[in-house]
C-alpha cells in the first residue's frame, strides 16, 4: 500500500471512500449537530483539525512503541486515549488563546472525543499500512469528507424544515437518516474515478 | 507473565503521562487569575477566575436561580452582563429572545469567569439565603410523592417567602453523584410558618435529589436549602379564583389556600385536582375538611385511570375536561396552575378559547 500518490489518497478519501457515507462512522454527531449549516460546519472543521492531527500522533505512538514492545494489541486503548488527552488539550489551548475560535469552534471539541469516525480513521491507517505522511494526508481528507457530508446534509435539513414537508412520524432523525442514505448512493456513483483498499 | 506486566506496565505509563501533561496544561493555560465582578455598580467582589458565573457567585453566596443545577437545560439562571461575558455562546442561545439578547441577558451557568465582569441582578436576590434544616417529619403521601417536613436550626429567625415559591434542596454527594447537586421544589406549607417548611416530593427515575430524600433522607438528618426563588405568587385582586393542579404540583396551591384562609379573606376558590388512581390523590381527606369546613372553598378532584373496583364515585377524565364542564365563557377569574408542562400547557390554550384574559392565567411547569 506504501505507493499510493498524496494526491489520489486524499481525494479518495474525500469522495470515494467517504468515511461518513461508505463506512457511515461518526453518526451520533452527525445526526444531532446537522440541523443547520453553521453549526454543522463549526463541528466538521473541528473534526478535520482532530483527524489530521491524531492519525499523524497514533502513527508515530503504533509504529515507535506499541510494535518494538510487541504491543499491537494494545492499540485501541492507546488510541483512545490519545485522542481524548489530546481533544483536552486543543481546547485548553484554544479557549485561552483564541477565544474568538473557541466560540466558533472550541464547544464542539468535547462532542467529538468519542466520535468513532477519529478512532476509524487511526484503525484504517494501521490496517492498511499507510505511512506517517500517508496517514496524515488520509486523515485529513477523512476529516474533509466528513465536514463536506455534514455540511451538505446540514443544508438540506435546512431546506427541508423550511419546507415544512416532512411527514410527523419522518421528523428529526428519521428523514436525516434517509437523506444521507440518498446522498451516500450519490457519493458511490464516485468510486468509478479512484479506488483505495 | 513479563509480557502481560511489561503491557500493563508501558499503556499504564503513557496514561499516566498523558494525565500529567493535561494536568500541567490545566495549571498553566486555564489559569485565568483574580478579575473583579461589579454588582449593580455597588458591591466590588475579588474572585478566581475561569469558572462558570453562576458557581462563582454561588462561592460569595450570591444565588441566582437555577432549576437544573448548571446545566444549561433549565434557562432560569439569567442575569444582565454589561460588559465582560463575551460573545454569545450556541449553549445559551435557545433561552434566549432578540430583546433579552439586545439587552445583554446571558445564562450565568454558560459565561465563564475570563475578564472583569459587570453585572446587574434583581435586588431581591440578595434577600436569598441559605438555610439549614433538620427533618421533623417524613410521610408517604402517595408510592411515589413524600412529604418531608424541615426545622429551621439557621438563620435563627427562620425564612420569610411568598406562597407559591420554590427553594432549592441539597443531595450531598452519594452513590448516585459525585458532587452535591441542587433541585428545586415548592413550598407546600403557608408562610405564616416561620420556623418549620415542608415539601412534597415526587421520586423521579434517576433523579439525584428526589432518590436521595426518598432512600436516606430521616427524621433528625440535617440538610442545606436556598432560596426562596420564583414569581409563582399571588396577585393582588378581588375576583374568584380557579387553581389547578395534577400530582405534587398541589404544593404551591396548598400553601396559597392556606395563606388565602387562614388571613380570613373572604374568596370563593375552586380546586381541580388531577390524578390517575384513588391512592394518588395527596391531601385528599384534608381537602375534603376543608371544603366542610370553608363555605367558599370547592374541592373538585377527578381521576384519569379508575375503574370500576376503585369505587370511585367523583370526576372521571382529566383536569381539562373539568374546566370544559364546569368554566362557563367570559368568565371573571384568576388562575393559578401547577403541574406537568403538557398539563399546563393545554389548560392554558382550553382558558384562553373561553375568554379569560392571558394576564390572569399565572403557572408554574415542572422541569
Amino acid at each position: 500500500m506504501a505507493n499510493i500518490e498524496p494526491t489520489t489518497l486524499f481525494f479518495a478519501a474525500i469522495f470515494t471512500n467517504n468515511i461518513l457515507l461508505t463506512n457511515f462512522l461518526g453518526l451520533c454527531p452527525f445526526l444531532s449537530i446537522s440541523k443547520n449549516v453553521e453549526s454543522a460546519f463549526g463541528l466538521g472543521t473541528a473534526v478535520v483539525f482532530v483527524m489530521a492531527c491524531t492519525t499523524g500522533l497514533n502513527h508515530l505512538l503504533y509504529y515507535k512503541i506499541l510494535v518494538p514492545y510487541d504491543l499491537v494489541h494494545f492499540e485501541y486503548i492507546l488510541f483512545i486515549i490519545v485522542i481524548a488527552a489530546f481533544v483536552q488539550l486543543v481546547e485548553m489551548i484554544v479557549e485561552r488563546f483564541f477565544p474568538p475560535l473557541y466560540y466558533v469552534l472550541g464547544i464542539f471539541l468535547p462532542l467529538i472525543t468519542v466520535n468513532c469516525a477519529i478512532l476509524g480513521a487511526s484503525l484504517f491507517m494501521v490496517i492498511r499500512d499507510y505511512t506517517l505522511v500517508q496517514s496524515v494526508i488520509y486523515g485529513a481528507g477523512s476529516g474533509i469528507g466528513w465536514l463536506l457530508a455534514i455540511t451538505a446534509v446540514g443544508a438540506i435539513r435546512e431546506k427541508v424544515q423550511k419546507a415544512n414537508v416532512v411527514p410527523k412520524g419522518l421528523e428529526g432523525p428519521g428523514i436525516t437518516l434517509i437523506i444521507t442514505g440518498i446522498l451516500s448512493l450519490a457519493f458511490i456513483a464516485f468510486s468509478g474515478m479512484i479506488q483505495i483498499q | 507473565m513479563s509480557e502481560i506486566l511489561i503491557g500493563l506496565f508501558s499503556i499504564s505509563a503513557i496514561a499516566a503521562l498523558l494525565a500529567l501533561l493535561l494536568e500541567v496544561a490545566d495549571r498553566f493555560f486555564a489559569d485565568y487569575g483574580e478579575k473583579h465582578i461589579v454588582i449593580n455598580d455597588d458591591k466590588d467582589l475579588l474572585i478566581k477566575a475561569g469558572r462558570p458565573l453562576l458557581f462563582t457567585l454561588a462561592e460569595e453566596k450570591i444565588y441566582i436561580p437555577s432549576a437544573c443545577g448548571g446545566k444549561g437545560t433549565c434557562g432560569l439562571c439569567k442575569v444582565k452582563i454589561a460588559q465582560g461575558g463575551g460573545p454569545v455562546l450556541p449553549t445559551e442561545t435557545p433561552y434566549l429572545n432578540l430583546e433579552e439578547l439586545a439587552d445583554n441577558i446571558r445564562l450565568s451557568c454558560q459565561v465563564k469567569v475570563k475578564a472583569d465582569v459587570q453585572l446587574e441582578i434583581d435586588e431581591e436576590l440578595f434577600n436569598i439565603q441559605e438555610f439549614t434544616v433538620a427533618v421533623d417529619k417524613v410521610e408517604p403521601l402517595t408510592p411515589d410523592i413524600k412529604y418531608i417536613g424541615f426545622k429551621i436550626l439557621s438563620p435563627e429567625d427562620g425564612i420569610t417567602f411568598k406562597a407559591g415559591q420554590y427553594m432549592q434542596l441539597e443531595a450531598p454527594p452519594y452513590k448516585l453523584s459525585k458532587e452535591s447537586e441542587f433541585r428545586a421544589y415548592s413550598i407546600a406549607t403557608s408562610p405564616f410558618e416561620k420556623n418549620t417548611i415542608g415539601f412534597m416530593i415526587t421520586r423521579v427515575k434517576e433523579g439525584v435529589v428526589s432518590n436521595y430524600v426518598h432512600d436516606y433522607l430521616d427524621i433528625g438528618d440535617t440538610a442545606t436549602l436556598r432560596g426562596p426563588f420564583g414569581e409563582f405568587c399571588l396577585r393582588e385582586s378581588d375576583r374568584e379564583m380557579l387553581m389547578i393542579a395534577t400530582g405534587s404540583g398541589l404544593a404551591p396551591i396548598y400553601s396559597m389556600i392556606q395563606k388565602i384562609y387562614r388571613e380570613g379573606a373572604k374568596r370563593k376558590i375552586t380546586l381541580f385536582f388531577g390524578d390517575r388512581k384513588p391512592f394518588d390523590l395527596i391531601y385528599h381527606e384534608e381537602l375534603k375538611e376543608f371544603e366542610q369546613s370553608i363555605g367558599d372553598f370547592t374541592y373538585i378532584p377527578t381521576l384519569s385511570r379508575t375503574t370500576d373496583k376503585d369505587n370511585w364515585s367523583g370526576e372521571k377524565g382529566r383536569v381539562t375536561d373539568l374546566i370544559k364542564k364546569y368554566i362557563p365563557d367570559n368568565p371573571e377569574i384568576d388562575v393559578y396552575i401547577c403541574g406537568a408542562p403538557a398539563m399546563v400547557s393545554s389548560c392554558e390554550e382550553l382558558l384562553l378559547q373561553k375568554g379569560v384574559p392571558v394576564e390572569r392565567i399565572c403557572y408554574d411547569k415542572f422541569m
